[in-house]
């Protein structure tokens, strides 16, 4: 698969260039920057962009993507974003692939701190806006936040075809034979559809939408969330958009349906969770086991094992994802086909 | 109404300026207009066909059969200036006119196309089975069951080893691309198909097999058919009616049996001797 | 009845190609034809038998006169009518068999001669037996009847074509040289078998070389002499005739 062709971010680049901005920032203060790093010419550019794009969900919008003190493919979309939302009021959160802690995600959040005054946190209900690498969170967003989705790659369709005018052209006029044959091959190869992450997903019936790459695991999420979700690639300078209570559907066929990721047999090793997207993951002795990835979900999780994902929430029982899956789940690994002859 | 009504047809690739159409075409002996230089690829075609009925259309290369092809099919517009119209039974005005969706659901429905150059027609990373879907998931097919079944039934039908249609399409030899093509063509049951060349760069025991195919289901499936060649023995098999085209105009049309053997244009009649 | 009336038919080709060369194939030929009836067409080779036989079928386009069938819908010109007119009529009620077999390549001897049955709607296996049993009739050997007419010789060529040609007894049926390349006893069966296989329904119009077997199936004969009739004669006076 090909899937994620997005930069690595332990072994691609060092931070260097965001600890100078840093350095930077400490050494002169905020004098030499403006408010949220960005100018506020760009800010009300993004921001108008995002307009646009909640107007016309899952529809591409151009914006003049600016260079940061990152390096493109880190999330400069993503970040150029955020500080175009957050107020002085907000508070920010920053998730790299389930994590917090990961550098680029610290990073992230520091500048924010640093040129937008903003409170952080790595609490999902505590946070105003969320910037997050490849997932979605596991506790239900509410209708007071925005989920900020770094994005690599912009269109669902450059899996067909690599021409940008000619996909162009196909979302135009919701031409997406293509995408449906590379559905149709998919399960002459694999028994039932294989697409690990990016996977394609209708958007209010009309636009074909590139979801990044989080795993199949979140893409039931997007579908008539309370909260507003931003895609923002800054390579590509697209920004998209998922308003609260849209339809999002995954394309799949009326018989081989889409699937999230099952882990059959598998529980957290942290805190015993059977109903959260679950890693593999290697300990230092070299076993491996399974955990939680959100991990600000499994330390909450740790604390009390019972925890619904909307407790926080006046009312109960939300829609939010996958739910637990069946105990003795039906077979099938994240990200892995298997013989295929379980696609009900 | 018949099937099919197109009248005044013309394309012209250029900047085109008021003398193109007398400065050019069979009298002028040529379809550049030497004031603008402009081709007029084809003009002032008119043409008619009644279901289930077969239309040749033949002339030498550059006669602008091809150009008027892509018309008859309701190809999207890339490059020059088309005019005229273009009218299906059940379907309202000139299609020529009609807006992309309109076009687009036609060309997945009612009007088959089988182009001159294989790459215009297939995608040759995509399996020979996938092409075929193609057609029939773009026009809203959504059981993998249902669509493995009817792409099934297309290559028995157009004898492609149905073996072969989870191989990539480029690993397909020739007559057998030209066979998926057809076999795309023919997905959702169009009552007109269209092929251009369709035995262009097949050696001739796969033209026939080719021929006979395309002539077999022709006849089953009683589907309107215009095959464009330049090739007399082509259209002489498989077409009830001829137009011979020349320099963009139609020069002579008829019974292909008559157009073949009483050649009445001083053209035709060179064409028909230099076969024989 | 009458089934064709042939009136005034005239017949010219303008040659663009040969410097304008103005070729006369027909010049006013007329004639009946009765219901049921055997017209053979006889004449010097080039005296205008093919061209007839061609109008009559509009593959070739009459200059001048009329070819007016008398169908069962009414009274049609063949010279004048239109493209469509005579398509349906070529579907239905009028055969045409020219020397040269014209038929694709791959297909079985057996399926060309079965082709016209099943077009008209008999199922696929009847037109088959059909085909097999006029196949046999023809003394056509049994091992080609799945091979390709193409690799036939002349003569197997032939039995394909009188037999797709006889098979759906059209009403009016059009021979040109149906025996020419056969040996005397093929011709024989082939004689035999235009007697019995077609009955009073089918009218036929052919072009013979071969005065035995006008002799053996003709009721009237059309002599042919430079693109004129020279005359028209019962099969009696025609036999009768002293051969020198
Ligand atoms: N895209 C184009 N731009 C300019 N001229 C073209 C184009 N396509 C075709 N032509 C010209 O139009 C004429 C007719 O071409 P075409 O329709 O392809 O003829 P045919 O199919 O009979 O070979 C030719 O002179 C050809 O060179
Ligand atoms: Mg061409
Ligand atoms: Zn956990
Ligand atoms: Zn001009």
């Amino acid at each position: 698969m090909t899937e994620t062709d997005d930069i690595d971010v332990e072994t691609a680049v060092s931070a260097d260039s965001v600890e100078a901005a840093l350095e930077d920032l400490e050494g002169e203060g905020l004098e030499g920057y403006n408010y949220a790093y960005l100018d506020e010419h760009t800010k009300r550019e993004v921001r108008r962009a995002i307009l646009k794009a909640i107007a016309i969900p899952g529809h591409q919008v151009p914006y003049a993507s600016r260079p940061m003190p990152l390096a493109r493919g880190w999330g400069t979309g993503g970040i150029q974003a955020s500080l175009s939302l957050l107020g002085p009021e907000d508070t920010f959160k920053v998730i790299d692939q389930g994590s917090d802690e990961s550098v680029n995600a610290a990073n992230i959040r520091r500048l924010a701190a640093d040129t937008a005054e903003v409170a952080t946190t790595t609490d999902t209900t505590d946070a105003d806006v969320i910037q997050t690498r490849h997932r979605i969170p596991e506790e239900v967003l509410t209708d007071d936040q925005i989920l900020v989705l770094q994005v690599p790659v912009t269109d669902a369709l450059r899996k067909v075809d690599s021409s940008d005018a000619a996909n162009r052209r196909r979302h135009a006029h919701k031409n997406y034979g293509k995408m449906w044959v590379h559905l149709y091959e998919n399960v002459v190869e694999w028994g039932e559809i294989n697409i690990a992450a990016r996977y394609p997903t209708m958007v209010a019936g009309r636009y074909l939408m590139d979801p990044s790459p989080i795993p199949r695991w979140d893409v039931p999420k997007l579908d008539d969330a309370d909260n507003l979700f931003v895609f923002a690639a800054g390579r590509e300078a697209r920004i998209y958009a998922v308003p609260p209570h849209t339809d999002v559907e995954p394309l799949a066929f009326e018989d081989r349906q889409f699937q999230v990721e099952r882990f059959p047999e598998q529980s957290c090793a942290a805190c015993g969770s059977t109903d959260t997207y679950l890693t593999e993951v290697e300990t230092d002795d070299g076993t491996r086991h399974f955990a939680c990835n959100d991990a600000s979900f499994c330390l909450k999780r740790q604390d009390d094992p019972t925890l619904p994902k909307d407790h926080h929430l006046e009312r109960s029982g939300v829609d939010w994802g996958p739910g637990t899956p069946d105990a003795d789940g039906d077979g099938g690994v994240a990200g892995d086909a298997d013989d295929g002859g379980d696609d009900e | 109404m018949s099937l099919l009504e197109a009248t005044g047809l013309s394309k012209v690739y250029g900047e085109g300026c008021p003398v193109c159409r007398e400065r050019t075409g069979d009298g002028a002996g040529t379809n550049q207009c030497p004031v603008c230089g402009s081709v007029v690829a084809c003009a002032d075609v008119d043409l008619d066909l009644e279901a289930g009925e077969v239309l040749g259309i033949v002339g030498e290369s550059g006669s602008g059969k091809s150009s008027l092809a892509e018309m008859l099919a309701l190809e999207p517009e890339r490059e020059g200036t088309q005019a005229g119209t273009v009218r299906l039974a059940g379907h309202d005005g000139n299609l020529l006119e009609a807006d992309y969706q309109t076009r687009h659901e036609l060309r997945n429905g009612e009007v088959g196309l089988v182009h001159q150059h294989v790459r215009d027609g297939l995608n040759l990373e995509f399996t020979g089975g996938g092409n075929v879907a193609e057609k029939l998931l773009s026009s809203g097919w959504r059981s993998y069951e249902d669509v493995r079944e009817r792409v099934r039934e297309l290559f028995c039908e157009t004898e492609i080893p149905v073996d072969r249609m989870d191989d990539p399409t480029h690993t397909y030899s020739g007559g057998m691309q030209r066979r998926v093509q057809i076999a795309r063509a023919l997905a959702n049951d169009p009552e007109l198909v269209i092929l251009d060349e369709p035995t262009t760069g097949l050696d001739v025991s796969v033209q026939a097999r080719v021929l006979d195919v395309f002539r077999r289901i022709q006849r089953e499936e009683g589907v309107a058919a215009i095959v464009v060649s330049h090739d007399l023995g082509v259209v002489r098999l498989l077409a009830d009616r001829t137009l011979v085209m020349r320099h963009g105009r139609v020069v002579e049309s008829g019974l292909t049996d008559r157009v073949m053997e009483d050649p009445h244009h001083e053209y035709t009649q060179t064409l028909i001797n230099s076969v024989i | 009845m009458t089934v064709l009336t042939v009136d005034g038919l005239s017949k010219t080709f303008d040659m663009h190609v040969l410097g304008a060369k103005r070729v006369v194939g027909l010049d006013d030929v007329s004639f009946e034809v009765d219901d049921g009836e055997f017209l053979a067409i006889v004449g010097e080779s080039g005296s205008g038998k093919s061209s007839l036989l061609k109008c009559i079928y509009r593959t070739y386009r009459p200059t001048a006169g009329r070819v007016v069938y008398h169908g069962a819908d009414g009274d049609v010109d063949l010279a004048t009518c239109g493209e469509r007119d005579v398509i349906a009529l070529r579907d239905d009620a009028i055969g045409y068999t020219s020397q040269f077999l014209d038929e694709i390549p791959r297909v079985p001897a057996v399926d060309v001669v079965a082709r016209p049955l099943r077009e008209s709607g008999i199922p696929i296996e009847q037109a088959r037996q059909t085909a097999e049993t006029l196949l046999s009739r023809l003394g056509l050997p049994e091992e080609l009847w799945d091979a390709y007419p193409a690799t036939f010789s002349g003569g197997e060529r032939q039995r394909i074509n009188l037999a797709q040609a006889i098979a759906p007894k059209p009403r009016l049926l059009l021979l040109d040289e149906p025996t020419s390349a056969l040996d005397p006893e093929t011709r024989a069966a082939a004689i035999d078998l235009l007697h019995e296989y077609l009955d009073e329904e089918t009218t036929v119009v052919g072009v013979f070389h071969d005065r035995d077997v006008v002799e053996a199936v003709a009721d009237r004969v059309v002599v042919l002499e430079d693109a004129h009739v020279e005359r028209i004669v019962p099969i009696e006076e025609y036999a009768g005739e002293v051969v020198v």
